[in-house]
């Protein structure tokens, strides 16, 4: 099995989960979504610098090619940016679920049909 | 270089963590400081109009880096007049949540509100794709703070919902981005330009579908039907400034695509990924007519300025939609319009409510209440301007887009639309208007919390912008003709960026 194919599932993988999450109908489950998607962006955003291995990323006479170092600071943005706003949600949905009693994502109380 | 143009972001990112370290426990001094780097920023961003209105694209390179290895920032018109309005309607806003209190009801309003003025300046100057995206996320993480300021369980809930589509929203950008980056090798918006006009076959596929997603972002960004579900629940839970202050975060995504659509995906010969072939024209009159159908459906005045906000956005894009110099311009002139009209909106259906208590904004009939009259009279001018009545700007603004849509083959589902639209919003305010200061209910009249003069200020200076806007209609036509001319020409911006060509 190549490195592409087991990103490439990784991405994918992580990525139906997400939606599948996202579409939940509880906060908690959302959140979960929400950071599985983010994980999925991080892996796919480092592999748009190709995939290479033991190759250097900056310069040097020595090397045969390199990697390229972008996608790799791009995905710390990333990463910081998505770490802050998952803090945020959690602590949004507790509050939520502090105030409206409910943890349902449209606000309603359980009802005898939805038990999900 | 012009270390100008630096300063929209550096003001609001120097004064943000003052308001917030030293001054979080003097209200006054905070007030103070607020408005005077709000003031300031207005002053800076006229001499960037001013600059830009010479017609030479300044781009500023961050850490002297040269472009296309470093950030940078670019002031053209469009983004100076982004800025200015910005600036503009910031201090308006600000005015009013000063004169009515707004800031003693929770902690931290004003650094959030400077750091929403770095994300939104910042948005508008910079050359780069991936630096866009950090400043959405710093405006979109302020608007989460000023969106919840003030509490309570209706807020709340909505603002659950618009956390989570953005995050969404930011995940696409990233995808985007990602997709883009990897079949161009560039982030840098200029550089990224020339090299889509340069694609090799085996690389337009990927850089047609990054190019989808990243209009697909803006569209959620501006509430383009059917990504629009957001936005009425939240403008209408949130508090009445925060929702006046986001009436620009919608032009953010109109001037994206705007901006993506003119310079890295224009309509070429062998165009592969212009944001026009993605049906923006027909979403865009989906939204007009759900913006406008809303604000008859609303049930309070907030909820219809918030609909009124997704109707003005429309118009403006099923014409930017076209993607020609004429239409172009028609949209630049009525996007100040556009803004201002649905800000004095919402700042009206907070005083009505301040003065209606019990009542609140919902659109029924009540006892009398103090000051009804100047109300009425402000609501009057506002409800014209909104519907894009004479003698207000949104009549010319309406006008020359009409008349400059005639360019396209779908001019008569434009013409169709927006006169339809404009009836229907005409009867929503005419309805609105007569329910809240005709219709009287018996019963005590209501006593004022304080008299009209001290906090319609902010509301009759929006106005005045409109009417400004509206005497001053040929200079501005000017303006944003020469704005279309300049985006219509991006090779002034790449040679800006990236120095004269080869």
């Amino acid at each position: 099995m190549s490195l592409e194919f087991l990103v490439a599932s990784a991405v994918a993988a992580l990525t139906a989960a997400g939606i599948y999450l996202t579409l939940r109908a509880r906060t908690f489950s959302v959140v979960l979504g929400l950071a599985m998607l983010s994980y999925a962006v991080n892996v796919f955003l480092f592999a748009t610098g190709r995939l290479s291995v033991d190759r250097p990323p900056i310069f040097d006479k020595a090397a045969e090619g390199y990697t390229d170092p972008l996608p790799q600071a791009l995905v710390l943005t990333a990463i910081v940016i998505s770490f802050g706003m998952t803090a945020l949600v959690v602590v949004l949905s507790l509050r939520s679920y502090l105030e409206t009693g409910t943890d349902q994502v449209d606000g309603r109380r359980d009802g005898p049909e939805d038990g999900a | 270089m012009n270390h100008l143009l630096i300063a929209p972001i550096l003001l609001p990112a120097l004064m943000a963590p003052i308001l917030l370290l030293a001054l979080r426990f003097r209200l006054g001094a905070a007030r103070a400081v607020s408005l005077l780097s709000t003031a300031a920023l207005l002053g800076f961003a006229l001499v960037l109009v001013a600059q830009a209105a010479t017609g030479r694209v300044e781009s500023y390179a961050l850490g002297d880096w040269p472009a296309p290895f470093g950030i940078v920032l670019v002031l053209d018109r469009l983004s100076a007049l982004m800025v200015c309005l910005t600036a503009l309607l910031a201090m308006l806003v600000l005015w009013h949540a000063v004169a009515t209190g707004l800031d003693k009801r929770g902690w931290h309003f004003h650094p959030l509100f400077q750091f929403q003025l770095l994300g939104l300046n910042g948005a508008f100057l910079t050359g780069d794709l991936f630096n866009l995206f950090v400043f959405f996320e710093v405006l979109l993480i302020a608007s989460y703070g000023l969106m919840l300021h003030g509490q309570g369980p209706a807020r709340l809930k909505a603002g659950i919902h618009y956390v989570v589509v953005n995050l969404v929203g930011s995940t696409l950008f990233l995808i985007a981005l990602g997709l883009l980056y990897g079949s161009t090798g560039t982030l840098n918006m200029a550089d990224m330009a020339e090299r889509v006009a340069a694609a090799t076959p085996d690389d337009r596929g990927l850089i047609a579908a990054g190019a989808a997603v990243l209009t697909v972002v803006f569209a959620l960004k501006a509430a383009v039907v059917p990504l629009h579900l957001w936005l009425p629940v939240t403008y209408a839970s949130t508090s009445a400034p925060a929702a006046a202050l986001f009436a620009i975060l919608t032009k953010v995504g109109v001037y994206a695509l705007v901006r993506s659509g003119t310079l890295i995906f224009p309509d070429g010969p062998d165009a592969v990924s212009s944001p026009a072939a993605y049906g923006l024209l027909p979403a865009a009159l989906l939204t007009v007519v759900v913006g406008f159908v809303g604000m008859l459906a609303s049930h309070h005045l907030r909820e219809m300025a918030a609909y009124a906000v997704l109707g003005s956005t429309g118009t403006l894009l099923a014409s930017a939609a076209l993607f020609e110099p004429m239409p172009l311009a028609a949209t630049l002139y009525y996007l100040p319009h556009s803004t201002f009209s649905t800000a004095a909106l919402f700042l009206l259906a907070d005083l009505v409510a301040r003065r209606r208590a019990g009542y609140g904004d919902a659109l029924a009939a009540g006892p009398s209440f103090a000051g009804a009259g100047g109300l009425g009279i402000l609501f009057f001018l506002a409800a014209l301007a909104a519907a894009g009545l004479p003698p207000l700007s949104g009549f010319v603004g309406k006008l020359l887009i009409l008349d400059a849509v005639r360019v396209s083959p779908a001019w008569p589902w434009i013409w169709g639309t927006i006169l339809m639209t404009t009836l229907i919003g005409v009867l929503a305010l005419a309805r609105a208007g007569s329910v809240l200061f005709w219709n009287r209910r018996d019963g005590e009249p209501i006593a004022s919390p304080e008299p009209l003069g001290r906090v319609a200020g902010p509301v009759a200076g929006l106005l005045l912008a409109l009417a400004a806007l509206t005497l001053f209609a040929g200079p501005a036509a000017d303006y944003a003709r020469a704005t279309a001319d300049q985006l219509a020409r991006p090779m002034s911006y790449v040679e800006a960026v990236l120095g004269p060509g080869e």
